[in-house]
């Protein structure tokens, strides 16, 4: 009996001990006094106290740096410039740099922690990101796996965003899902309507967040967006555009399709949409009133293979076929793609194959 | 036993713990780590590196705990749970230190240290160290002399695999299976040293 008490004192005194010397050695090493971190050649200037990771600070002064793992370093999203006090790059991070970036400096924030003053870039438009608190207004459905979530921006009241771009949408923890994700999402919504959001999303089997979306989120409910993020839009040229979009890569059309309709843009347009069956496709009424307002825009839905209760006289087989088929020189166009990874790079192959130079293809992959 | 002696005596382990009794390739200790991360040299010189550090410091501090705490008070039993929380607390604050004072050592060594904590070859040293009823001095020469001797396995394997990207291996060996082969065939080279101290 009383060996097991000195048993337990002893060991339970140890480890005390241990746990003591490193809570002191914390307190004392751990700390790394102020830092400064210097952005975009002193736009901004954060004073801290060092530490963290870069990506952390970044986050909690409200500067949105894209990023899809939570700082784990799986991403390789929250990419920044750093011009000083970055240190060298770590094991963890090469995979994601190429040569040409570490050359430049370029880093993962999530990697980098905070020792010294930094003196650091992040794109110009990163700045503008806020997070915004919004009320999910309506959900409509679009399609058997495709819905319309329409959110009413709260506080701030607006957003300006160029059409094309994406938010990031906060994903609570919900029974099934015990971490916050973000996850992104095209903006689908009129630019003229500043207050308002829509996001088109289709549910991916076991996503961690299509199905909360899909099976929690509520009407009236509330919910956290941020961004506007992204260089996807509407180039400056007035060269005839080709649009190739599948499933709900529809989303950033939606709102190109509006700007051009209030810019009273008569670029030709030529927007090949594509489907697996016809039950695939969404928003065919709107893009036909879209037909009807611009002055030179097509629409041209395209369904791999109807199913055997579906009535099609429209394209039949993928739309990098239709595509081929309808042009055999595409010198003079500009191509807007967007969709899934698969479909872009097929997308890819076949309007370079027709003579789109490479600097002039646009895309969004959705992974 | 004269201070001299101990002296000889912790030379000969020590040497012995590299060639003879090489705690990977005689002993099968700290396997894991052995066959995933010996793909390339650089990063197997960082762990083994990492290994003869912490494998050095965590015997002497667990000689120290073990004789001077638990043998006093006839706790000898407890040593296990005793050297894991040693062994994990000294990781932790041999990473807070590097981490601070020297990020380019933390970038080669750093990483690995977590990924040690747990290594059995780590506890396997110092277990053997009470087996075999070492003294202060000898346990530092076995405990330098262990983790030498898994670098130098570790790097050896690192230099044949970084070959064998290169050479044509049977589809069903690649990977782990041509590893083990490759650390069977070490540790028979290394049984060639065991005459040398008898």
């Amino acid at each position: 009996m009383g060996q097991a008490v000195l048993a337990v004192l002893a060991v339970s005194g140890v480890a005390t001990m241990l746990a003591l010397i490193l809570v002191v050695a914390e307190r004392f090493i751990a700390r790394y006094g102020s830092c400064t971190i210097d952005i975009n050649q002193g736009t901004r200037r954060i004073t801290l106290e060092g530490g963290k990771s870069l990506l952390n600070v970044l986050t909690e002064e409200k500067l949105f740096i894209p990023s899809a793992c939570g700082g784990r370093g799986t991403c390789g999203y929250c990419k920044v410039t750093i011009r000083e006090g970055g240190g060298p790059v770590l094991p963890t991070e090469t995979p994601f740099l190429t040569a040409d970036e570490q050359k430049q400096g370029v880093r993962l924030s999530c990697q980098v922690k905070v020792r010294n003053d930094l003196v650091i870039e992040i794109p110009e438009e990163l700045l503008s990101v806020r997070e915004y608190t919004a009320v999910c207004d309506k959900i409509e459905d679009l399609t058997y796996d495709m819905k319309r979530f329409i959110l009413r921006l709260q506080e701030p009241d607006h957003i300006d965003y160029v059409p094309g771009q994406y938010v990031q949408l906060l994903c609570p923890p919900y029974p099934g899902s015990d971490e916050e994700v973000y996850r992104a999402y095209s903006i689908a919504s009129d630019p003229a309507e500043t207050g308002r959001v829509d996001l088109i999303i289709r549910r991916v089997p076991n996503g961690i967040c299509t199905t909360w979306c899909f099976e929690h989120l509520q009407e009236g409910q509330a919910v956290r967006i941020n961004g506007p993020y992204g260089e996807f839009r509407l180039s400056d040229n007035p060269a005839p555009a080709l649009f190739i979009a599948g499933g709900s890569g529809m989303a950033p059309f939606v709102s190109i399709l509006h700007q051009m309709e209030h810019a009273h843009d008569t670029r030709p347009v030529r927007y090949f949409y594509g489907g697996n069956q016809v039950r695939d496709l969404c928003l065919l009424d709107e893009m036909k009133r879209f037909e009807e307002h611009l002055k030179d825009f097509t629409f041209i839905p395209v369904v791999a293979e109807p199913g055997p209760e579906e009535s099609w006289d429209g394209r039949r087989g993928l739309v990098t076929e239709a595509v081929s088929e309808e042009f055999d020189n595409l010198a003079d166009y500009e191509a807007y793609l967007c969709g899934s990874p698969g479909m872009i790079d097929a997308a890819i192959k076949i309007v370079k194959s027709l003579g789109i130079d490479k600097a002039r293809i646009y895309y969004d992959k959705f992974a | 036993m004269s201070l001299s002696q101990e002296l000889q005596t912790a030379l000969v382990v020590c040497f012995s713990a590299v060639f003879t009794q090489n705690i990977l390739l005689t002993l099968f200790l700290g396997m894991c780590p052995f066959t995933s991360v010996s793909r390339e040299v650089r990063t197997a010189l960082g762990l083994g590196g990492a290994v003869v550090f912490v494998m050095t410091c965590t015997v002497v501090l667990n000689w120290m705990a073990y004789h001077w705490l638990l043998v006093k008070l006839d706790l000898e039993f407890f040593r296990f749970v005793l050297f894991i929380v040693i062994i994990a607390a000294f990781v932790q604050f041999v990473e807070m230190v590097i981490d601070r004072y020297s990020p380019r050592l933390y970038q080669n060594l750093g990483i690995f240290l977590p990924l040690i904590t747990v290594n059995c070859a780590i506890l396997g040293a110092s277990l053997f160290m009470v087996i075999r009823d070492y003294t202060l001095l000898v346990s530092l020469g076995w405990g330098f002399g262990a983790g030498v001797g898994w670098l130098l396995a570790i790097l050896a394997m690192a230099g044949i695999r970084q070959r064998l990207d290169e050479s044509r291996v049977p589809v069903g060996l690649r990977g782990p299976g041509i590893t083990l082969i490759i650390a069977g065939l070490m540790a028979l080279a290394f049984i060639g040293f065991s005459g040398v101290l008898g």
